[in-house]
Parts: structure tokens; C-alpha cells; sequence
């Protein structure tokens, strides 16, 4: 469904992401991970045209797509949370999911924007009434409009940037599961990036691990907390933490 | 939504305005109101894209090109501001187009972009007044008094029939507003307003939206201008065109209310009496007075009243409406079994 290839994106003379390749099956949740500047982010603004890419190829559903304009991107099919929630407060909770809903969509109709942010906000479990201001919402509220408003532009693809940062542990599990449940309920295709390993591992199908803007493994969430490079290079160096982390990835993604 | 009773108190406000002139005939005190209609519509088409932050010192340039342009195609050309009016109005839309488009391409905003548009005003100004030639420079501009048909030339003597089409035509820029207001284009341009790239996300062309609404809100403008010389008969640079008109409108569109329709009608009133009282009240002493008095108010008014006068009033009078906040309504779900 999603093909990249030899993606490379610099800023003057320094090289976030350096020749990535990697491929998304259709129905299928791809970890992505790597720590802080690993180059994650920047891969996903590329994917959803926020960037545009020095070189490489990004072919979605057999078009190639590297370089267009933002809301090409999104109305081709590809839907984006951000990291930090970017909410719009001058409008309510209801018209943030209903413009995403229009626009995104690219069908400019009123009523299936409306149709899409009651679907949306039902999903993520939020309220449907249409006054409720943005202001009232919390850390795990203002998640939820940001994966409602991916969701509301019909993506068949659904890039999660990070969508954990800031949650207590039930959250966390609860995020997660319902990342899986927009899988498995609406077919949508997933990449997910996240920090947290333990909760990611437990919900992916696939993972990437990313260093210094280059890939150093990718594989079954069991194999790639085993690999050496991984543990070294993405879990740092103080060993003892590293070995639990590895450990806690290992029994989340076995069990 | 617009609820029975305010649609009846527009139904009544609109019928009163339209039989005032017929019971009230005072030719000075119908001049003050055509004058404020006229200038009303021109501030609520640049608060069009002022409300959503895109502030343009540029619209004295629109202006003058519907003035300027109408009356030049009627004098020169003899072509009838009905063909006039709109040619204007398409200049006026296409110097916003090659404007506009690089600056939202590019990114140009906030300051760089009230920069970018105050340039477009000074450079319209000079425009005028170094073909002094054809119009007349900085002495004014008069279009040929027609001696045959007065609808056909678009020059009226009665204040009446000018009440009725300044009347028209600001109903016309209220109606515009609403229909604005209560679009998807509203949404998303709020929504470019805070964020651009998390627009984008949701799917927003960016740069088509604000060229969308920048197009509409010159087109009107340059409208008002036309109307403004079909009126008075009488255009010089400074009345119709540059940085103090643009100014201007900045201070009545802020001052009234940015946010609510007949906020810009307010300004229009509180800048003419402005100027009518200087003027009768100092006469040539107080030149330039005006101007004076609305920097130091628009300075007062961003500070203390940002909402502006009927903004701030409206808020006030209408009883708090209590949206409850979503994470009440959360709780109110969990609490309630069953659902």
C-alpha cells in the first residue's frame, strides 16, 4: 500500500533522515521508533507533504506522492495525528472533526462532514454535542480530537505521530487498544510512532527502528527487542534499564 | 442560527431604514447616512479577511482602483459605470490575486503580510497621483456630469435614491458576512488563522482559502470605492486611496467589532461623526485631527476592548450561554448508567 524508497530529507548540511526505504502492507501496524532527532518525525512530515524531500521516492496506493501539497496527501487517502495535539480553540470540539470531515475528505459535503465527525468523535469516545468548547479537554481529551480529526478525513492510511507522549499507564493501554480497534474495525492501515516501547510492542505487527536518521532493524516486534543494535543504540547505555526494557518488550509482545 | 425574534428585529430595523427617507427629508443629516453606509460596506469587506487575522493595509489601494477605474473608463471611454463598476472591481481582484497568491504560497504572514499590503497601498497612491495627467494627481478627479440618461451614467441628484442604493448595498456586505459566517470556509479559515500546517492536516488548500476570501473581500472593496465616486462626484487620492484610508478602515472594523456582522457599521458611524464633528466644530484647524484621534483610540481599543464596541456589548448583554465543558459532559455519561 505504501512504498518508500531511498528517502532522504536535509537541512543545510545536516541529514535527518538518510536513504530509508521500507514498505506498509494493506491492514497492517507498523511500529516506527528510534530516540529523540532519529528522524521519525521528519519521515512523517514527508509522508503527509508537510516536507518536502530532498530525494526518494513515496509511492501510496501506486501514485507517487512525495512532495505534493499537504492537502493533496490527505485527500489521496493519508490521514496524520501530530505529536504535541494542535487543536483549533476558536472553534468548538464538533467543527474541529466536522472541517477535517469536509476538507479531508475532498468531497466538500456538508452533511458527510457532519456524518464523518459523529462517526469520529463516537470512535475516540468523545461527546457529540456540538457546543463543547476545546478548552474543557485534557491531555488525553486533546489526543483523542487529534486522532478524531485523522480519522474524520476517511485516511486509508493513518500516520500516529507519538500519540502516548504525556498519558498515565491506563491511557496509555487504552490508546492503544484503540489504535487496534481502527485497524481492525475500519481497515485502516497504521504506522505508529511512539517512544513508549512496551505498549507499542503489544499492539504492532511490524517495527522500524530508526537511529541518526538511518534504519538499523525492522522486523517482529520480539526480534527486533532482541536485537543487539537495538538494545545498544535505541535503549541507551545504561544497561540495567536496558535489559528490562528489553525484557518488558519481549513478555508484552509474547503475550 | 439566526433565531424568529432576530430575524423579526432585522425585518423591522430594515423596514424603518428603508422609509426613512420618505418621512425624513433633511438633505445634510441623509448625506452623513449615505456617507455611512457607503463607508460601512467598505469596512465589513475588509473585515472579511481582517477577522481572521489576515490584516491588509492594502484596501485603500482597492478602494481606489474602483473609484479611479470607473470614473476614468466613464470620462475617457464613456463607458457606463455599469460596465465600469465591474471592469474595477476585476482589477481590484486581480492586483489582490498577484498580491495575494506569492504572499500565501510563500508563507508571508502576520507582520511581514500587513507590510507586504501596506506597500500595495503606497504604491496605488503613487500610481494615481504621478499620472496626474489622466487623474488629476492629487487635486481630485471629477467624472463628466452626464447629460443624458441619469441610471445609464449612474449619477443621481436626489438623496433619496442614493440612501436607497447605499442602503442596498451595505445590506448587501451584511448578507455577504452572514453567508461567510456560516460557511465551511469560515471554519477552515479560523482554523488557518491558529495553525497552518495542522489546517493542511485536516485537508485545508491553505493558500486557495485565503485567496478565496482576500478575492472577495478586494472585489467588495473596490465596489464600495465605485459607489463612494458615483456619490460624491469628487475623488482625490487621499479620500478614496492610500495608507490613511486603509488605516482607516483597520481602526472602524476593530473599533465596531471584528467578530460580529454590524460591528463594521458601528466603526462607520463612530468614524464619520468623528470627522463630521471636527470638521464643523474646528473647520480647517482640525485637518488631520481625525486621524489623530483614531491612532490613539485604536492603541486604547486593542488594549482594553478587543472585541470591540458592539463585540464587547453584545457579550455583555447576551446572558453567558453555559456550554458545558467536555469533561463535565464526560462525567455526566459516566455517571449516567446504561449509556
Amino acid at each position: 500500500m505504501l512504498e518508500v524508497n531511498g528517502l532522504v530529507k536535509r537541512f543545510g548540511g545536516f541529514t535527518a533522515v538518510n536513504n530509508v526505504s521500507f514498505k506498509v502492507d494493506e491492514g497492517e501496524i507498523l511500529g516506527l521508533i528510534g530516540p529523540n532527532g532519529s528522524g521519525k518525525s521528519t519521515i512523517f512530515n514527508m509522508l503527509s507533504g508537510t516536507l518536502a524531500p530532498t530525494s526518494g521516492s513515496i509511492v501510496f496506493a501506486g501514485h507517487e506522492i512525495a512532495g505534493l501539497a499537504p492537502h493533496r496527501i490527505i485527500n489521496s487517502g493519508i490521514g496524520r495525528t501530530f505529536q504535541i495535539p494542535r487543536p483549533f480553540r476558536r472553534l468548538t470540539i464538533f467543527e474541529n472533526v466536522a472541517l477535517a470531515g469536509f476538507y479531508g475528505q475532498g468531497r466538500h459535503s456538508r452533511a458527510r462532514a457532519e456524518e464523518a465527525a459523529e462517526r469520529s468523535l463516537a470512535m475516540v469516545g468523545l461527546p457529540t454535542d456540538r457546543h463543547a468548547s476545546v478548552d474543557g479537554l485534557g491531555a488525553a481529551g486533546l489526543k483523542k480530537l487529534e486522532l478524531a480529526k485523522a480519522l474524520a478525513t476517511a485516511p486509508k492510511l493513518l500516520l500516529a505521530d507519538e500519540s502516548l507522549g504525556g498519558l498515565d499507564e491506563a491511557e496509555m493501554d487504552q490508546a492503544a487498544d484503540m489504535l487496534r480497534n481502527i485497524r481492525d474495525e475500519l481497515g485502516i492501515t497504521i504506522i505508529w510512532v511512539e517512544h513508549i516501547m512496551g505498549v507499542l510492542m503489544r499492539v504492532v505487527d511490524r517495527v522500524m527502528v530508526l537511529d541518526h536518521g538511518e534504519k538499523i532493524s525492522e522486523g517482529l516486534p520480539s526480534a527486533v527487542a532482541g536485537d543487539p543494535r537495538v538494545i545498544e543504540v535505541y535503549l541507551g547505555t545504561d544497561a540495567e534499564t536496558t535489559q528490562a526494557a528489553a525484557a518488558e518488550a519481549r513478555r508484552r509482545a509474547g503475550g | 442560527m439566526m433565531g424568529q425574534g432576530r430575524l423579526a428585529a432585522w425585518g423591522i430595523g430594515l423596514a424603518a431604514l428603508v422609509a426613512l427617507p420618505f418621512v425624513y427629508r433633511d438633505p445634510y443629516h441623509l448625506h452623513i447616512l449615505v456617507l455611512i453606509l457607503i463607508w460601512s460596506f467598505a469596512y465589513t469587506s475588509w473585515s472579511m479577511m481582517g477577522r481572521f487575522g489576515l490584516v491588509s493595509l492594502g484596501h485603500g489601494g482597492f478602494m481606489g482602483i474602483g473609484a479611479y477605474v470607473t470614473a476614468l473608463l466613464w470620462n475617457h471611454l464613456g463607458l457606463s459605470p455599469w460596465i465600469g463598476i465591474p471592469i474595477s472591481m476585476v482589477a481590484a481582484g486581480a492586483l489582490a490575486l498577484i498580491v495575494g497568491y506569492p504572499c500565501f504560497r510563500f508563507r508571508i504572514t502576520g507582520h511581514y503580510f500587513v507590510l507586504v499590503t501596506l506597500a500595495l497601498s503606497g504604491i496605488v497612491l503613487q500610481v494615481i497621483t504621478a499620472t496626474r495627467d489622466y487623474t488629476g494627481g492629487s487635486l481630485g478627479y471629477t467624472p463628466n456630469r452626464t447629460s443624458g440618461n441619469k441610471l445609464l451614467a449612474l449619477q443621481f441628484d436626489d438623496k433619496t435614491t442614493w440612501y436607497l442604493i447605499a442602503l442596498g448595498i451595505w445590506l448587501f456586505g451584511i448578507v455577504v458576512w452572514h453567508w461567510v459566517d456560516r460557511s465551511m470556509a469560515r471554519y477552515a479559515l479560523d482554523a488557518i488563522s491558529e495553525d497552518e500546517d495542522a489546517a493542511a492536516a485536516a485537508g485545508v488548500d491553505v493558500t486557495a482559502e485565503k485567496l478565496k476570501i482576500t478575492l472577495l473581500s478586494a472585489l467588495m472593496t473596490a465596489l464600495a470605492g465605485a459607489i463612494y465616486c458615483q456619490y460624491q462626484m469628487f475623488i482625490t487620492p487621499d479620500t478614496v486611496s492610500g495608507i490613511a484610508v486603509s488605516l482607516q478602515m483597520v481602526f472602524a472594523a476593530i473599533v465596531g467589532g471584528l467578530f460580529v456582522s454590524l460591528g463594521p457599521t458601528v466603526g462607520a458611524i463612530i468614524t464619520i461623526l468623528l470627522a463630521e464633528t471636527l470638521r464643523i466644530g474646528f473647520g480647517t484647524k482640525a485637518v488631520g485631527w481625525d486621524n489623530l484621534v483614531y491612532g490613539v483610540l485604536l492603541v486604547l481599543f486593542i488594549i482594553f476592548l478587543p472585541k470591540g464596541i458592539l463585540g464587547s456589548l453584545l457579550d455583555r448583554l447576551k446572558p453567558q450561554r453555559k456550554v458545558p465543558r467536555a469533561h463535565e459532559q464526560e462525567a455526566v455519561q459516566i455517571a449516567r448508567p446504561g449509556t
